[in-house]
Order: structure tokens, then C-alpha cells, then sequence
């Protein structure tokens, strides 16, 4: 295996009296879609918020491409070549889609073949490109907050929970998108609680469990294993 | 390469309360000058009124413009915003006073000249105060709300008790520059051109400020910062840099208020900033916090307001901007038009 674009090494953090983060160890491979799984409340979207800065490991490292970002300034992080998607998706509701994108392209003017390579991927943001995006239905305003953070080309892409709550034809649109995206070179780390995403676009998976990381291996290992699901998460993927 | 399945949202006909919604605050202030109209009996008294009670609001946009941004953008509450009113007015009324050749000849160039030298010196002068401000006294409190109330105050004090070391603890009397004396005669009403000519200002201010946030990058850059600041800087803004930016620019401007409602008021001292913050809180809160629009729309409804019941009922002129202020929030708590969340 080449180098990880990222690896997270015994990260520890704290919000305010509470200990989310005990320990946990991760690599993302570079190039592949890197799962990262486990039950509610286990420190998923807090390992994803501790590696672009958000929240401060107490202890530990967060490595990208090698280099130590550990308790760098979020731009700093993000500039560093890392694309930011939410689980509250973060959309400016205020903005137009076109605003929004403006502002995602932070090295400058948006790059139109890229732009139009988007409508391809996403034709409602086309659509609905001078419309404010509070106006946008939950699934639109998933695609532009994966289209922001596709608009300009980055090294790792951090996706918090893409498909949370959407229809099945938005949600096979964000699995193109992200398929997509990888075909181009880009390394992923996706939280997602839907197994059927996570089964269709997982190379390697990692399972939390009370702010540790509890299992790492290839997807097609846990998806094969019925008996390391149940023992890993409580339920089996079939089941879904 | 693949494309999304068609998804056609769901249309549904708004009702005319829905529609009207997003007019609702410029509709209320139409409604505040024809209710003031039919109130008061002559037309021209009616316009004398509305012109000073939209010069007094242009000058409270201008003092609070930068408050709400400042507030929007790194949720910082500061008291001593009126520090720079107080400090910008008696750096224009120094220049004013120096320039007095300028200011007193019969020129409007000269005149003008002289109050844009007043206006310039002003808002440089706070604007270096309001990045050492931020650098000093807010800077140490970021997120922490009852610390920052009371540094900024202490902040204001002290800002205040310089004015009286520097310029000494009585008021200063300012005259207008010569041109901008005096009124001209509109329908039967007496315009004064000073207040014209604060109006015109405050709307130069008002699309300057309009087009910077809707045309620029930077722009963007604040109003998303407002909306949601953690996700800016995910993309990777230094929001830090931006909000010291807008506080030095907030500050700037509340230099140029301070110019205005010196020579509004003719006089300057050394509280002036500080009684005037009351208003400015007001029109901050009724606007929506980090609505440079809503800003604009509450200060003249608040000058109106103010104009019309000191002329029908002044006893109750003071109480008139707290009624309207309930009156708004108890309509829409989050102010008339909110950008920034619920925190």
C-alpha cells in the first residue's frame, strides 16, 4: 500500500467536560473510499470535525500526507487540501447556489470545465443556479454541499453522512458523485450509516465504538462476515 | 459520466401573508410615514419631520452599521462602539475647527472640502482605534459574552476620559460649514440642507455598503461568515482576519456617525457616543442581528418614529423607540430581517 493520505495517530479530544475522543487510530489510503462506521454518538462526526480543525486534539496526531496538522487553524487545514462536507451540510441559505459556489472556489474564479462537469453530475444545482439556497429541497442542498467542496480539486475529501434523510434517487445520485470523485484521484473518509452506501462504495472500513476505533480492514472482509457485524455494530449489514 | 434523476420539487402557491413576507419591514416603514402623514395635519410640517427623521435615522444606519456586522459576524456584543462616535466626532470638530477658514467662507467646494477632511481624518482616526480595540480589549474575550460586555464598557470609560484629558470636559459648540446652513423651501416646507445632505451620505453609505457585501468576495465572504462562520473557515477563509477587517471598517464608520450627529446636533462631548448606543442597540436588534438591510430599515423607522411623536406628543417621544422595539420582537423575535441564528 502507497503512503495514507491521512492518518490519525492515539487523537484524543474534549468538548468541554466530556471525553469523545479516546485514543483513536486511523489511516485513509490515498485514492480509495475510506468507511467510517459505528452506532450514534460514537465520535464519527467528532473525528471528522478534529481532523479540519473544528474541534482541538488534546492529545495525539492528525498527519496529512505526512505532514503534522494537528492544531492548525481550520483554513489552514482546509487549504492544506482538504474538502469539508457537514452533516448539517453548512449551506450559506442566505447565498445563492452561485454564491456558494463562488465562495467554495477559494483559489479563485470557478473553473468552468469543472463547473460544467458538476451540472453534469448535478443538473438541479444548474437549475437552480440564481435561486437562494434556503429555498433548495433537503436533497438539493445535499448536492450543493458536495458540489462546494468538488468545485475546486482536493487531495482528501471529508463527508460527513451524505445521504442522511434523503430519497433513494437522491441518494443514488450522491453515490455517482462520490464514485465520481474518486475515479479523479481524490481519497475520501465517509461516515455513513446507510450500509447499503457504504457496502456499494467502501474500500476499507473502520468501526468506532465509545471514541476508539474498534476495527479496521477492507469492506469486502465486513460485509462478507455476518457474525463481525453483529459483534462490531449489534446488526448485520444484510439485514439493510 | 452520470446525471441525477430528475427531481422536480414540489410546487405549492404561496399565500398573500407568504408573498408579502420578505416586503413586510419596508412596507411597516411606508406605513409609520402614512400613519405619521395622516397624524399630523399640514403636509408641511409632515415633511419637515420626515426629512429630519430620515437624516437622524441615516446617521443611526451609519453608527450601527458596523455594530451588527461586528455582532453577526463573531457573535462579539461591544459596548464601546459608542467610543467611536464620541472620538470620530471630536476629530472631525478639531479638523472642522482648524479648517474654519474653509468651513466659514462662502464656498461650497471650500465647505465641502473642509467637511470632507473632517469626515476622512475622522473615520482614519477611528478606524486605527477600533483595530487597536479589537486587538486589545476584544480580542482576550472572544466567546465569552459577559466578559466582553464588561471589558467593552470599562473600554468605553476609558475612551471617554481620554476625550476630557485630550479635548477637556466641556462640550464643544460647532457651527455647520456656511453652505450647509439654513434651509431651502420644498411645498411649503422648510428642508434644512444639512439634513439633506445627511441623507444623501447615509444612502452612499447604504449601496457602498450594499454593493461590497452582494458584489465583492469579500462580501460573500462576511455574509456567509454571518450566516455560518465555522463552515467559512472550512473552506479556508481566515474569518479572524475578515471580522478584525469588518471591525476597523465598523469602527470607521461609526467615526463618520459621530461627524454627522456632532453637526446635527451641534455640539460634541464626550458621552455623546455613549447616549447615543441606546438607539443604536435598538435599530441592531429590531433590524435582526447581522442584517446590514434590516439595520437600515429599523434606524429609519426609529428616526421617524422618534420625529413624529416628539412633534404630536413629546412626553412620549422617549418611549416611542422601546414600544416599537417590542411591538417588533414580539412580531418577529428574531428581528425584522435575521441572518444570524439563534446561538
Amino acid at each position: 500500500m502507497s503512503d495514507p493520505i491521512l492518518k490519525l495517530e492515539g487523537v484524543f479530544t474534549n468538548i468541554a467536560q466530556y471525553h469523545i475522543l479516546q485514543g483513536v487510530d486511523l489511516t485513509v489510503p490515498r485514492g480509495e473510499v475510506t468507511m467510517l462506521l459505528g452506532r450514534n454518538g460514537v465520535g464519527k462526526t467528532t473525528t471528522l470535525r478534529t481532523i479540519i480543525g473544528h474541534w482541538r486534539a488534546h492529545q495525539g496526531r492528525v498527519l496529512l500526507d505526512g505532514t503534522d496538522i494537528t492544531g492548525l487553524p481550520t483554513p489552514q487545514i482546509a487549504r492544506a487540501g482538504i474538502g469539508f462536507v457537514p452533516e448539517d451540510m453548512g449551506i450559506f441559505a442566505d447565498l445563492t447556489v452561485e454564491e456558494n459556489m463562488i465562495l467554495a472556489a477559494v483559489s479563485g474564479p470557478i473553473d468552468q470545465t469543472r463547473l460544467q462537469w458538476l451540472f453534469t453530475v448535478f443538473p438541479a444545482l444548474e437549475t437552480f443556479w440564481k435561486k437562494d439556497a434556503g429555498t433548495l429541497s433537503g436533497g438539493q442542498k445535499q448536492m450543493l454541499s458536495i458540489a462546494r467542496a468538488m468545485i475546486e480539486e482536493r487531495t482528501l475529501y471529508l463527508i460527513d453522512e451524505p445521504t442522511k434523510g434523503l430519497a433513494p434517487a437522491i441518494i443514488t445520485t450522491m453515490a455517482r458523485a462520490i464514485k465520481e470523485l474518486k475515479a479523479q484521484g481524490a481519497s475520501i473518509l465517509l461516515v455513513e450509516q446507510n450500509f447499503a452506501v457504504a457496502k456499494a462504495l467502501g474500500d476499507s472500513a473502520n468501526v468506532m465504538d465509545d471514541g476508539r476505533m474498534i476495527w479496521s480492514g477492507r469492506m469486502s472482509e465486513l460485509t462478507e462476515d455476518t457474525a463481525l457485524q453483529e459483534r462490531l455494530m449489534g446488526l448485520s449489514m444484510e439485514a439493510h | 459520466m452520470s446525471a441525477a434523476p430528475e427531481h422536480a420539487p414540489t410546487m405549492a402557491r404561496l399565500s398573500v401573508g407568504q408573498r408579502l413576507g420578505p416586503y413586510a419591514p419596508v412596507l411597516l416603514l411606508a406605513a409609520i410615514m402614512a400613519i405619521g402623514h395622516l397624524a399630523i395635519p399640514a403636509t408641511s410640517s409632515w415633511l419637515t419631520l420626515t426629512l429630519s427623521g430620515l437624516a437622524m435615522g441615516m446617521m443611526i444606519f451609519i453608527m450601527a452599521s458596523g455594530l451588527t456586522l461586528v455582532f453577526g459576524l463573531m457573535d462579539v456584543i461591544n459596548f464601546g462602539h459608542g467610543a467611536f462616535v464620541s472620538v470620530g466626532a471630536f476629530v472631525g470638530v478639531s479638523f472642522l475647527l482648524l479648517l474654519e477658514h474653509m468651513s466659514g467662507a462662502s464656498s461650497l467646494t471650500l465647505n465641502l472640502t473642509a467637511l470632507m477632511v473632517a469626515i476622512v481624518g475622522a473615520m482614519a482616526a477611528t478606524g486605527l482605534m477600533g483595530w487597536a480595540f479589537e486587538r486589545v480589549i476584544v480580542k482576550p474575550v472572544y466567546g465569552h459574552h459577559l466578559k466582553q460586555i464588561l471589558v467593552t464598557m470599562g473600554g468605553l470609560i476609558v475612551v471617554e476620559q481620554l476625550i476630557i484629558v485630550l479635548w477637556g470636559p466641556e462640550e464643544i459648540y460647532i457651527t455647520r460649514p456656511e453652505s450647509l446652513k439654513g434651509a431651502i423651501t420644498f411645498a411649503g416646507a422648510a428642508l434644512e440642507k444639512y439634513r439633506l445632505v445627511a441623507v444623501g451620505i447615509g444612502i452612499v453609505v447604504f449601496l457602498a455598503m450594499r454593493w461590497t457585501l452582494r458584489r465583492t468576495k469579500i462580501g460573500l465572504i462576511v455574509r456567509a461568515g454571518v450566516e455560518n462562520g465555522e463552515m467559512v473557515m472550512a473552506l479556508g477563509y481566515n474569518l479572524r482576519l475578515v471580522f478584525i477587517g469588518v471591525f476597523v471598517a465598523g469602527s470607521a464608520l461609526a467615526g463618520l456617525g459621530g461627524v454627522l450627529w456632532g453637526l446635527y446636533q451641534e455640539v460634541v462631548t464626550a458621552h455623546m457616543g455613549n447616549q447615543t448606543m441606546i438607539l443604536v442597540f435598538i435599530v441592531v436588534i429590531i433590524g435582526g442581528l447581522g442584517s446590514v438591510e434590516g439595520c437600515f430599515i429599523g434606524a429609519l423607522m426609529v428616526g421617524l418614529l422618534q420625529n413624529y411623536v416628539a412633534f404630536l406628543e413629546p412626553k412620549a417621544a422617549l418611549i416611542s423607540n422601546i414600544a416599537l422595539m417590542v411591538a417588533i420582537l414580539m412580531w418577529r423575535p428574531m428581528g425584522m430581517i435575521p441572518v444570524v441564528k439563534a446561538k
